[in-house]
């Protein structure tokens, strides 16, 4: 199998060009079983940020419940969490988006928390485009509650105790796809490279973007015939394209071939490139995506990368035209109109 | 139709009365009456009466019956009346029913082909064939419709002594701006007016006459009102799910902010999100208000249902927020366009496991306005969910008032400790330490630049240091601490208006709507029976010392309140068992307002 990703450059400063350093983006020790996935996507978040250099403390990190959502507390400990309520992260995101919008916010869910309670303000969300890295660790299960299918548990994979789940997966990639989301990838928690490149990208976008990832749960569901263990994931990832990404503030020539490439400018000036496989895939078209998502799933097989992709797509604070700074500490001057505006209602009321 | 059909002598003898009697008007829904109403509301406030307007409206958009009841008294007693004194029949389907509510000796006036006269004997009937005068004003058969209800105003204003001169002022006003419509209106009540003076002999027992007691004063919802005080009370977020009776509490919003709060270059200092439900209208309002916003949303009984498990959240997390409950008839779907008091027990302790709310309870539309203003000063000086307990009734309905006093004290936004401040405390400092004494932590908001600034948010139990904790004593300190927190907000939300009468045995409670319906009562006891009762109007929960005080100090309450159970009265006797048996209950349950001859009626039957 090709590699995931496309390489731009060979090695990581000590620092970034903020001048912090990794550990200023490290989060408290996990509780998460040993080998579990949400850790290994926990550790791209903490890279991705660092290597962006992206401020800590302008950054938010939110979440619903279950093994997925205590995550946040495994990374950047400089920004401030929130571990909301069962399924309704993106509401509290949103909120918070709403109030300050100078914010990077990072949402972490599960499964659970997003197909199942959480469907509906999912898909809220993506509709309204509220600015925000949603990620999705994928396991099929139900962790905390001691392994009961998910809404996302392959049609035919079998739990530990030898129950055959018959229902129908949700492929929230494809339901991202369907609402009109501008940016959509599938990651594997076990393929470290790709996955760091999809959050960098993420960073680089003004919009929500949907990150679905399969993160291997070791206690409950990697077993002989589950679908979303690491053996059977390592064996079925295919790759639409191998990904590469250049960030705004460097100026790096990768060396490819000609037609080879792909290349987006992302809404920060960053350059997400895209090597073809296969075929030539547009990732702004969002039909050749719901078809390759729809064929690898009749294959078994996961397809993981961009999916989809339109960074040119506004965000919903640019839709309500609100103030540039954050609204919540705006000055009285500003949300308390004056003297006057009030005698003229009253007038018109008289 | 001959002049004696016309002024059917009514063989009862009423006193006659200026300026004080109530209007009743029978439309079908969405047949466009509400503009007539309006007009004749407005007309009567302009001569210097005091009035009030209430609509009786179905869940439905058009073909069920509606009802507007208009009340002038010379004295300002505008709370609802039940006895109607002037009639006007306008739908077929609750003619007869009409008719028959009415005392003896009132007037009826009706649609021609409704023959309201043949239900009674003992009433004054005024027949109009309003289709035929429409049809002389318009030939537009869609207009005629609407032209039919002006028509009615027109007759009831020639019968009743209201000005056309306040009345055109008033259609002004209702269709501002739309100069053809207007002329049309006014057209229909000329036409109105002609007919009564030329065909209907006068009447002499309720008249309108021109005084002085509305000059300077406003008319005005509480719905509006609420979002005038959200405005001028710096709220920047605003969500909302559409339920009434709420639904226009943040459209009036969304008005009021795009006048008001949009910057020289178009930018606006709020934004409002329509939210998929109640759940996430909530899950926001606490997303703002923790990341720093001052943030609002405005439901009803069944929205508060579904916030429920946030509002737990908001209250162990220590986020602010401001929830509006315009209470309509529950439990379940309910009389969704009636109004009720039905929420109370629900909100005070809104959420699972030990949770204990601040509400504010406001009993006016100058209230709904400072409160709304307050409220949010609240949540962000509490850090936690602040509830308004408004109600169909304050927040639909059209309430005279004083114009709003511009807020004067600064917006206040609590404890929160900024770059500098953290510099100071190298860093130092706990999420959920009480330094203070008072039960209320400081907090960071997300974004401020400093690496001590940050910390955890979460529903789960937590220490001091908003670490992750299930430790027994991290629990017991945090809730313990939480119930300061609820006793000093004691301190701080509006305390109950009292008006002791000296020597008084007995006295009133009573909260939001029912203020002008007590007030009223308290009169009649003392005009009809002799009878001096205090009156006590809570404005909040906790309740504070005054509240105990007060029934301490009188030998009988009674607990006026506008729900089955007595709500009130039962949290009142949680906190005060000694007092318990004291305290009685008044219960008002029917959906429509209270009225101070039901209060009177009730209470008399237990003193007199």
């Amino acid at each position: 199998m090709a590699e995931s990703t496309l390489k731009t450059k060979s090695e990581a400063p000590k620092e970034n060009r903020l001048g912090l350093k990794p550990a200023d983006y490290q989060g408290g020790k996990s509780t998460l079983c040993a080998g579990c996935g949400h850790d290994a996507i926990s550790n791209q978040i903490v890279r991705a940020f660092y290597e962006m250099g992206v401020n800590p403390d302008k950054v938010i990190k939110l979440s619903g419940i279950g093994c997925s959502s205590k995550t946040p507390a495994y990374f950047l400990s400089r920004a401030h969490g929130f571990n909301a309520v069962h399924g309704r992260m993106p509401a509290v995101a949103t909120g918070a988006v709403l109030a300050n919008r100078t914010l990077v916010s990072v949402g972490v869910s599960g499964d659970g928390d997003t197909a199942s309670i959480g469907l509906g303000q999912f898909m809220h969300m993506i509709r309204r485009n509220v600015p925000t890295i949603y990620i999705i660790e994928n396991n099929g299960v139900y962790g905390l509650t001691k392994g009961q299918f998910s809404a996302t548990a392959d049609e035919g994979s079998k739990l530990k105790t030898g129950v055959v789940n018959d229902l129908h997966p949700m492929d929230l990639c494809a339901l991202a796809v369907e609402l009109g989301c501008g940016f959509v990838a599938r990651g594997f928690a076990g393929d470290p490279k790709q996955m760091v490149n999809i959050l960098k990208a993420a960073i680089a976008h003004n919009g929500l973007c949907v990150i679905d990832v399969v993160s291997p749960c070791v206690t409950f569901n990697n077993h002989e015939g589950s679908t979303k263990g690491y053996q059977y994931s390592k064996e079925h990832q295919e790759l639409l394209h191998q990904i590469g990404f250049v960030p705004s503030f460097e100026q790096i020539e990768v060396e490819v071939g000609p037609g080879e490439v792909k290349e987006v400018e992302m809404h920060d000036g960053s350059r997400v490139l895209l090597r073809r496989l296969e075929e030539d895939y547009d990732p702004a078209n969002a039909i050749q995506a719901l078809q390759r998502l729809h064929e690898a799933h009749d294959r078994g097989e996961i397809l993981t990368g961009l999916v989809h992709l339109r960074p040119e797509k506004e965000s919903f604070m640019d839709l309500l035209h609100v103030v540039d700074e954050p609204l919540a500490t705006l000055p009285a001057e500003r949300t308390r109109p004056g003297r006057a505006a009030l005698e003229q209602i009253m007038k018109e009321l008289m | 139709m001959t002049e004696q059909a016309a002024t059917l002598e009514a063989p009862v003898a009423r006193a006659a009365s200026v300026n004080d009697l109530t209007i009743h008007v029978a439309t079908v829904n969405g047949s466009g009456s509400q503009s007539s109403n309006n007009v004749l509301m407005r007309a009567i406030f302009q001569m210097g009466i005091p009035v009030s307007g209430k609509n009786l409206f179905p869940s439905n958009i058009a073909g069920l019956p509606t009802w507007f009841t208009i009340r002038a008294n010379k004295d300002g007693w505008v709370g609802r009346k039940k006895e109607v004194d002037f009639m006007i029949c306008m739908n077929a389907q609750t003619a007869k029913d009409d008719v028959m509510a009415l005392d003896p000796g009132a007037i009826c006036m009706y649609d021609e082909p409704l023959n309201c006269a043949q239900y009674r004997d003992d009433l004054r009937f005024y027949p109009v064939p309003f289709a035929k005068l429409a049809a002389e004003v318009s030939d537009d058969s869609r207009l005629r419709k609407l032209l039919t209800n002006m028509v009615y105003v027109g007759v009831a204003a020639e019968l009743l002594g209201i000005e056309r001169a306040e009345l055109e002022v008033a259609l002004d006003k209702q269709f501002k701006g739309k100069k053809k419509a207007a002329e049309l209106n006014v057209a229909a009540i000329d036409k109105g007016l002609e007919f009564a003076k030329a065909n209907l002999s006068p009447q002499s027992l309720f008249r309108l006459e021109r005084m002085n007691e509305t000059a300077g004063k406003i008319i005005i919802d509480g719905n509006s009102a609420a979002a005038l005080g959200a405005v001028f009370g710096g709220v920047t977020v605003v969500t909302w799910y559409p339920i009434t009776p709420s639904s226009s509490l943040c459209e009036a919003i969304i008005g009021y902010a795009k006048r008001f709060r949009v910057e020289p270059d178009g930018k606006a200092t709020f934004a409002i999100v329509q939210a998929e439900d109640e759940l996430a209208a909530v899950g926001m309002v606490l997303g703002a208000g923790w990341a720093g916003a001052r943030s609002m949303t405005a439901t009803s009984g069944p929205g508060i249902s579904l916030m429920s498990e946030f509002a737990g959240l908001g209250y162990f997390a220590e986020i602010p927020g401001v929830i509006w409950d315009i209470q309509r008839v529950g439990p379940s779907t309910g009389l969704p366009t009636r109004t009720a008091q039905g929420d109370i027990l629900e909100v005070a302790t809104l959420s699972h496991g030990d949770t204990q709310h601040i509400a504010l309870i406001p009993g006016s539309v100058a209230e709904c306005f400072e409160f709304a203003i307050q409220a949010l000063d609240l949540a962000e000086i509490f850090q936690t969910p602040i509830f308004v307990l408004s109600d169909l009734d304050l927040g639909m309905n059209n309430w005279m008032s004083e114009p709003f006093a511009y807020p004067e004290a600064p917006i206040r936004r609590g404890k929160v400790l900024s770059q500098e401040k953290l510099e100071e405390l190298k860093g130092q400092w706990g999420r959920y330490a009480d330094v203070d004494g008072d039960g209320i932590p400081y907090r960071t908001l997300p974004g401020t630049e400093h690496p001590m600034a940050s910390y955890f948010t979460r529903g789960s139990g937590h220490d001091a240091q908003a670490r992750y904790s299930e430790r027994p004593a991290d629990y017991v300190a945090t809730v313990d601490r939480l119930k300061k927190k609820y006793a000093t907000a004691k301190q701080y939300v509006p305390r109950p208006e009292v008006d002791r009468k000296p020597g008084a045995k007995i006295g009133y409670i009573a909260f939001g709507s029912s203020h002008l319906a007590t007030l009223e009562s308290q009169q009649q006891m003392k005009r009809e029976k002799g009878i001096d009762v205090s009156y006590l109007r809570l404005r909040a929960l906790p309740f504070t010392d005054e509240v105990f005080e007060f029934i301490r100090t009188h030998d009988r309450i009674y607990v006026i309140e506008q729900n089955r159970d007595g709500q009130m009265c039962d949290l009142l006797r949680l906190e005060l068992a000694e007092e318990a048996l004291k305290l009685r209950k008044v219960l008002h349950y029917d959906g429509l307002p209270i009225d101070a001859r039901f209060v009177t009626d009730v209470v008399c039957e237990l003193e007199c």
